[in-house]
């Protein structure tokens, strides 16, 4: 014990890498406010806070992206400044973004040597490449699965992230940074990903990750760092807390402050939306309802199957066999122009390139969806169609969109102000039953609340939602019931307010009541 | 893995591997329709006729030469289409010079590769430095050659002499001279790309420039000197042109559709036009099978006009097919 405190007391006082008095702005924002933190070698150091708390933007300083404000940073003792990224992973500061940096259509080994490449005479020894590159992931295990010679594209996204870490230890980085390494993982990939971080971290390679699961945490960091709008709440042993604890620290609230309230059983009608025995190549035997006024959360890790089931339905990717009724008629829905005919709205995920036009100004975008069931001849009007001719100002004001002007591009508008655009374009299309894929991603605080209100007030208006989210509290705080995919299917259903455990049991497949818990969701059909 | 070589996809794995693009595909077919043809209606006369056929490569030297710059470019993410008016400028500047004087034939072939490596330059410094897309950067260079050399020269300018038609009309044996060295530019070509340090940087600019530039690569100076290399490529195309007019004029460069030919033939040949991907032999595979077609109809005195339209079906049909290719890949 005091051997390991001992132990302790060494990489405290030895830092690998220090950044000291870090201040970034940004126009309008803080990013970064006087953070300090130490990373010691061999640690798996984990940096948690809520979107915008300034993770992001403290890895980028550290990899030369950025530069800073204010404040210096420290490598093995000695002051270090970056301008560039290059200059950052020269001294052995790597950076793996949840966008890979690879080139789909080059092979392994020209990726991890791309601008290093081994020559003789000039000419690209492409034999001792390849050799260079099965001995690096050897090196770092994971030789069997990926051949030097096969182009990344063809690789899978945790191969392509074993490339990207490949390709860092090539650079004799001292130090990985990875963006989300999980986020686009299966179980078993993660798994694989923590034994290879393991095997990094016995190199003495310091490991700082930034991740939204605090399960993930938990189980592979040895430090958590707390951002908190800029701000850094504080550094600490994982060991010596809990998840709670460091929920708390992150929000510095109790969460479910800004959810409104749940609907109550007489705010639900009949079932608008019944999905029976549907499957397509992505969704295996679907079965659901949704009922009037009630908000239906989706969980599920990524991969699960929660973006295709409303592509499915939407009629973007639209379901093989099976059926589904809306207001108790079956539908044939086989494309979104249909979907949108028959008043379904779906806000994506991706709000830049599927919700929005984004050089185009507030009052098109909010049209977009009811001029596109008028007829191509219909004279178009500014503001409106022609039975609601003031449609842009009204909705604009229903909604509480900040702007002032609805001439202004909505590009320049913020993350919450566009998805309130989005909310519009649908409410002009008289949409009965909105699905929301992801609908606080990327957003402020407050915008998230005020998000989660407008959601609330569509079910009381009689609006059915199905709403997906990856972020647990949401799907707890806003969810009258709870479907949990994995998979491709339905794991299963909860009701209201049950726990993140509960959801993440479903979600993993690790439910030894599976069974149980799904033929009781079919009963209730 | 054990070796199929039997079944279709051992072939597709065999051709993979030695990286054969699937564009020889439809030369094998254009070949064989152009041979069906012949037979049927010439009875064998023309695919049977060594000068024919060697003159289908004599027909490829100036799309050829002036595809694999273009080849480059592409491969950058960047394109071009300066290249026709350069040809142009070549064309009438050497054989001005020239003045059918072999004395002069040193000091021409200088002033106009320096001339296309100034043009080359300057496409390259305004794509990278004033971040002006490729198509209208050299849209206006393009436009600004056209204008000076066709106020200065009305026509016919100069001639070359008799021993400067040698690149032209010479042969080696039965081959031609210009073939040898078109293939001789599409090795140093393949060379450029597939084993030096620029042609890897090359690929890594025009498949993503962020991560070029993040993996610490110099991505304006790669862009740079692919733009030059492709505006010396249109050069040796010009001078290549004007051994065999005897001598040189503004139109030679518009004439043969240089800019949009050469495009056209590097996409057929497999190389995607936003950058990253392909390489000069597929290039080469379109170049013939466009000399193909057109010797074909041309032999057996079909309307001229009918082999654009079937240029035209071809552009769409093999970029199609590599579309649908790539998607049932990712699928």
């Amino acid at each position: 014990m005091s051997e390991e405190e001992k132990q302790k007391m060494v990489n405290e006082q030895k830092p690998l890498m220090e950044v000291r008095n870090i201040t970034k702005k940004f126009p309008g924002v803080v990013a970064l406010d006087d953070v300090s933190v130490k990373f010691c070698p061999g640690e798996v150091h984990a940096v948690v806070g809520e979107n915008g708390a300034g993770k992001s933007t403290l890895m980028k300083i550290m990899s030369g992206a950025y530069v800073p404000d204010k404040g210096e940073m420290f490598l093995e003792g000695e002051e270090v400044e970056f301008s560039h990224p290059v200059q950052a992973f020269e001294k052995g500061i790597s950076i793996i973004y949840q966008e890979f940096n690879l080139l789909p259509e080059r092979s392994v080994a020209q990726n991890i040597f791309l601008g290093r490449e081994p020559t003789v005479l000039g000419v690209v020894d492409n034999r001792r490449m390849r050799e260079m590159a099965r001995n690096i992931l050897a090196d770092i295990g994971v030789e069997g699965a990926i051949p030097a010679s096969k182009l990344v594209g063809d690789l899978s996204v945790a191969e392509q992230q074993q490339v990207e870490i490949a390709k860092a230890i090539s650079l004799d980085a001292k130090i990985l940074i990875m963006d989300e390494p999980t986020a686009a993982l299966t179980i078993n990939e993660v798994k694989m990903l923590d034994e290879l971080i393991s095997r990094l971290k016995e190199r003495g390679i310091a490991i700082i990750f930034i991740s939204h699961r605090l399960a993930e945490v938990f189980e592979i960091s040895d430090k958590i760092t707390v951002l908190k709008d800029g701000k850094l709440v504080g550094t600490v042993q994982t060991d010596e807390v809990t998840s709670e604890g460091i929920v708390s620290m992150m929000v510095g609230r109790i969460l479910d402050h800004y959810f409104p309230p749940l609907g109550s059983l007489e705010d639900f009608g009949e079932v608008v939306l019944s999905v029976k025995n549907a499957s397509n190549d992505f969704l295996k035997n679907i079965n659901f309802e949704l009922k009037k006024g009630e908000v239906l959360g989706v969980a599920g890790l990524q991969g699960s199957g929660r973006t295709e089931l409303a592509q499915a339905i939407f009629g973007v990717v639209p379901f093989k066999t099976g059926s589904i009724s809306l207001n108790g008629k079956d539908q044939l829905i086989k494309s979104p122009a249909t979907a949108i005919k028959k008043q379904m709205g779906f806000v994506t995920e991706d709000r830049k390139s599927e919700g929005l036009c984004p050089q185009q100004p507030i009052r098109d975008n909010i049209l977009l969806t009811v001029r596109s069931i008028q007829t191509m001849l219909t004279p178009i009007s500014k503001d409106g169609i022609r039975r609601s001719p003031d449609l842009v100002p009204r909705l604009g004001e229903e909604v509480d969109i900040r702007t002032d002007s609805y001439d202004r591009e909505v590009q320049f508008l913020s993350g919450g102000n566009q998805q309130k655009v989005i909310l519009s374009k649908w409410l002009a299309s008289e949409a009965s039953v909105f699905l929301f894929d992801e609908p606080t991603r990327g957003i402020d605080v407050q915008a998230k609340a005020s998000i989660h209100d407008m959601i609330r007030d569509l079910t009381k208006q009689g609006r059915a939602v199905l709403m997906i989210s990856s972020e647990l509290p949401e799907i707890i705080g806003m969810s009258d019931r709870i479907l949990v995919m994995h998979d491709g299917s339905i794991a299963g259903e909860l009701p209201p307010e049950s726990s993140e455990l509960d959801i993440m049991l479903l979600a993993t497949g690790q439910n030894g009541n599976n069974g149980s818990i799904k033929s009781g969701a079919k009963g209730e059909n | 893995m054990t070796t199929t070589t039997a079944n279709g996809r051992g072939l597709k794995k065999f051709f993979r591997s030695v990286s054969i693009p699937p564009v020889y595909y439809f030369l094998i077919v254009i070949f064989l329709g152009g041979g069906l043809l012949d037979l049927f209606y010439a009875g064998g006369q023309i695919f049977g006729n060594t000068a024919i056929m060697l003159n289908i490569l004599v027909r490829s030297v100036a799309l050829g030469i002036v595809a694999v710059g273009q080849t480059m470019v592409i491969v950058g993410g960047s394109i071009d289409l300066s290249v026709v008016f350069v040809i142009s400028l070549t064309s009438v500047m050497s054989s001005y010079i020239m003045q059918g004087e072999t004395s002069n034939v040193p000091k021409a072939i200088l002033l106009v590769f320096l001339m296309g490596a100034g043009v080359g330059l300057v496409n390259g410094l305004i794509i990278t430095k004033l971040k002006v897309n490729s198509f209208i950067t050299t849209l206006g260079t393009s436009l600004i050659i056209s204008g000076i050399i066709n106020s200065t020269f009305s026509n016919w300018a100069g001639s070359v002499p008799r021993s400067f038609e040698f690149f032209g009309y010479a042969t080696i044996g039965p081959v031609p001279f210009s073939v040898i060295i078109l293939f001789l530019m599409i090795f140093a070509g393949w060379f450029v790309l597939s084993r030096t340090k620029f042609g890897a940087h090359l690929y890594g600019v025009g498949g993503n420039e962020e991560v070029a530039r993040l993996s610490g690569l110099r991505t304006d100076r790669v862009l740079i000197i692919a733009h030059i290399i492709c505006s010396l490529t249109a050069v040796l195309t010009g001078l290549f042109i004007v051994s065999r007019l005897r001598a040189g004029a503004p139109w030679v460069g518009p004439d043969g559709y240089y800019d949009l030919e050469s495009i056209a033939t590097t996409v057929v040949g497999g190389t995607l036009l936003a950058g990253g991907k392909g390489g000069v032999w597929g290039t080469l595979a379109g170049v013939l099978i466009f000399s193909i077609l057109d010797t074909t109809f041309n032999q057996l005195g079909v309307n001229p006009y009918l082999s654009i339209v079937f240029r035209g079906l071809i552009i769409v049909l093999a970029v199609a097919s590599y579309t649908i290719r790539s998607k049932k890949e990712a699928a």
